[in-house]
């Protein structure tokens, strides 16, 4: 038995074994690579300071680059890191010299050893909040606003559903199921553009597609273990979600790109009220303890505060695009758990009461989102 | 910039702020910490320095440096001067740690300054050196065929190719030299020119002299300049100023040979000179602290420290000072 085990070893590494024959020959007959080679340094974070400007860069590419030079707005400014040449994939802080002035516009331009240059567009100078104990007590709050408490207003709701026939609780499962499907699309469409912004050796885009796969697949299985609960699926999809809304919020405050006005965070709670109803709907002929009403609550709206945490002190495009991805695949693995609640009694899930359910959940999100863009 | 716009979340931050008097919005100055490395100014990152010794040259020597060639007499006892030129493609380290694929004379940048007395017979043989054709286009009075351009005379010397310009060394002033091949721009900017020196017959008054060839470089080929400076190096007289003597004639032939920007200046701090446009008249024709010049223009500067102390110079374009091209002098 072992020695068939060795056999069989031997027969699944011989493949290998001949990638690695080929590379130690050093790929015999294509020779060196062409060209002068290839810089690719992409920022990953800027953070302002009194005096300086602090760049995060990542080296994209496939040779290792070295910042030679920085110039800020066309003047060669002094700066410190990167001192050695930075290797495929490796990371370092730029901190470069420079009297910046509040809202003013900024280019940045790292002159790589060969002479090439990589620019960088600061449009509007903000100071980047230090991430002290008030900072993070801030973010808490603001995920709180924005995640906790309209996830708990929604489920205020829960009284009125128990009172309502059951042909109207399948057509609010049915706006659950829009209300998620707007969601799913805007996740994913979020990750796709954030996904652009940064570092595209890790995947960039397709990071949005591979986390949707792994949460869905993740919250299948999950499900399955668990047998029972759609509502604490539900709950767990839209947390997931909350993260990205969460880390999208924490990273623009950072980035001085967001004021934070009560008009903001009353758009966002009226966005997300509609999550707490999504959260309910399937405890409507259900009884359940305020304990736990309160536990799908944390779960649905808590990773919100825990998103804006990492946004605004850990901010990497990279990561950002998985999370949303991980958030929209979370979500369409809960439309496919409660497609089955929409049927009726004749075995149907798109009739009309469903498909004016699902057209309202989008409407719906689609009208509360505007609060949220000006 | 990582510019988050979820779901426009800026604008209406902004809107929201606004409308509800609670924007953090302000126009007030985040910092007055200026940065102390360098005294004050703009320069290169510190701790790291350009290879003098690897790139072959030196802008301090090359400001005092003056070649004169080798001289000979005809029968008739007329001074012939004689000097080797060759183009060599070379990598130059244009800033710290940055590498220029440069086209050069004589393996420097700028090629040697040629310098001669009115009326010798001048004798230039230029060898090319490079992978490229090349010529040399001198500026001056001399025959078409001595012209250095394509299609007159030996026309464009091919790699491998050699070639002898002859011509008198007219008139006196300060003249250049440069390749005349095309892409013009790209022959010039990788670095194929140099300062050409006639001194007038009765020569000029004793004086310290420099020479600086104003200059700069596109590294990343976008034919906009990376780096400016005099005589190649950029910040290169700022790290180690060019040392005077007070109340001594100092004596500058300037040369402006910058690609892609319109025009190039020098000015002066703490003082005034006299300017001699080409160099070519013993009057001055105005006395000033500011001279413009375009491609190709040149001129001299005459001045006497007045105190002591260190003085800057740079070009009044305020982006080329701040991207190399400023020094000071030291006056003792």
């Amino acid at each position: 038995m072992a020695r068939l085990l060795r056999s069989d070893l031997t027969l699944a590494v011989v493949p290998l074994l001949l990638i690695a024959g080929f590379l130690l020959l050093g790929a015999p007959g294509l020779g060196e690579r062409r060209g002068p080679p290839a810089e690719e340094l992409v920022v990953e974070r800027t953070a302002l300071s009194p005096g300086e400007i602090a760049l995060t860069v990542r080296n994209d590419g496939p040779d290792a680059v070295s910042v030679a030079q920085v110039q800020v707005n066309d003047a060669f400014a002094e700066f410190s890191g990167a001192s050695g040449p930075i290797g495929r994939l490796g990371s370092a802080v730029l901190r470069v010299q420079h009297p910046w002035v509040e809202g003013e516009a900024y280019e940045v331009a790292l002159v790589t050893g060969s002479g090439g240059t990589v620019l960088h567009e600061i449009p509007v100078a903000v100071s980047t909040p230090p991430a002290d104990v008030g900072f993070f007590g801030l973010m808490a709050l603001l995920g709180v606003y924005v995640g906790v408490i309209p996830v708990a207003l929604g489920m205020l709701w829960l009284p009125w559903l128990r009172r309502v026939p059951p042909s109207w609780i399948r057509a609010l499962m049915a706006l659950t199921v829009g209300l998620l499907a707007f969601l799913a699309v805007d996740a994913v469409l979020e990750g796709i553009e954030v996904a652009g912004e940064g570092s595209q050796a890790f995947g960039g885009s397709a990071l949005v597609f591979i986390g949707a796969a792994v949460a869905f697949l993740l919250l299948t299985g999950v499900s399955s273990w668990l047998g029972r609960g759609t509502a604490l699926l539900v709950a767990i999809g839209i947390g997931l979600h909350n993260l990205g809304e969460g880390l999208a919020i924490g990273a623009a405050y950072s980035a001085g790109a967001l004021a934070l006005g009560a008009f903001l965070v009353v758009g966002f709670a009226l966005h997300n009220t509609t999550e707490g109803l999504a959260i309910v709907a399937p405890l409507a002929r259900e009884r359940v303890s305020a304990w736990r009403l309160g536990l799908l609550g944390v779960v649905a709206g808590g990773p919100a505060v825990v998103g804006a945490w990492i946004g605004a002190a850990a901010y990497n495009a990279s990561a950002a695009a998985f999370l949303f991805g991980f958030g929209a695949g979370a979500i369409i693995q809960v439309i496919a758990a409660l497609v089955p609640t929409l049927r009726d009694e004749t075995g149907r899930t798109l009739h009309p009461a469903a498909v004016t359910g699902i057209l309202s959940g989008m409407g719906l999100m689609f009208a509360t989102g505007l609060l949220v863009s000006a | 910039m990582t510019s988050l716009t979820r779901r426009g979340l800026i604008g209406a931050g902004l809107a929201g702020g606004a409308l509800l008097g609670a924007s953090r919005a302000g126009g007030h100055a985040a910092s007055h910490a200026h940065a102390t490395a360098h005294g004050g100014h703009a320069n290169f990152r510190g701790g790291v320095a350009v290879d003098h010794v690897a790139n072959g040259f030196d802008p301090h020597e090359i400001v005092r440096d003056f070649d004169w060639g080798v001289t000979s007499r005809t029968a008739s006892g007329r001074v012939i001067r004689s000097w080797e030129l060759f183009a060599v493609d070379k990598e130059i380290e244009v800033m710290p740690g940055v590498s220029f694929a440069a086209w050069t004379y004589n393996g420097r940048i700028p090629g040697p300054t040629l310098r001669c007395r009115e009326g010798e017979l001048l004798r230039i043989r230029f060898a090319n050196g490079s992978a490229h054709p090349h010529t040399i286009h001198f500026h001056g009075i001399h025959p078409a065929t001595m012209d250095g351009v394509p299609g007159q005379g030996a026309g464009i010397i091919e790699p491998g190719g050699a070639t002898v310009y002859e011509f008198e060394a007219l008139p006196a002033g300060l003249h250049l030299y440069h390749c005349h091949v095309r892409p013009l721009a790209e022959h010039i900017a990788k670095g194929l020119y140099g300062a050409f020196i006639v001194d007038p017959a009765d020569g000029r008054e004793d004086a310290d002299e420099l020479v600086m060839v104003m200059n700069g470089f596109d590294t990343n080929f976008d034919r906009a300049n990376e780096v400016y400076a005099a005589n190649t190096i950029g910040f290169a007289y700022m790290d180690r100023p060019i040392e005077v003597s007070l109340g001594s004639l100092v004596r500058v032939y300037l040369v402006n040979v910058l690609e892609y920007d319109l025009i190039n200046s020098f000015h002066l701090h703490g003082n005034l000179f006299d300017w001699y446009p080409t160099g070519t008249s013993s009057r001055s024709s105005e006395f000033t602290d500011t001279v413009m010049l375009c491609q190709g223009q040149r001129g001299v500067l005459e001045w006497r420290f007045a105190h002591p102390g260190k003085y800057m110079f740079h070009a009044h374009q305020s982006e080329f000072t701040e991207l190399g091209w400023q020094g000071f002098f030291a006056v003792t």
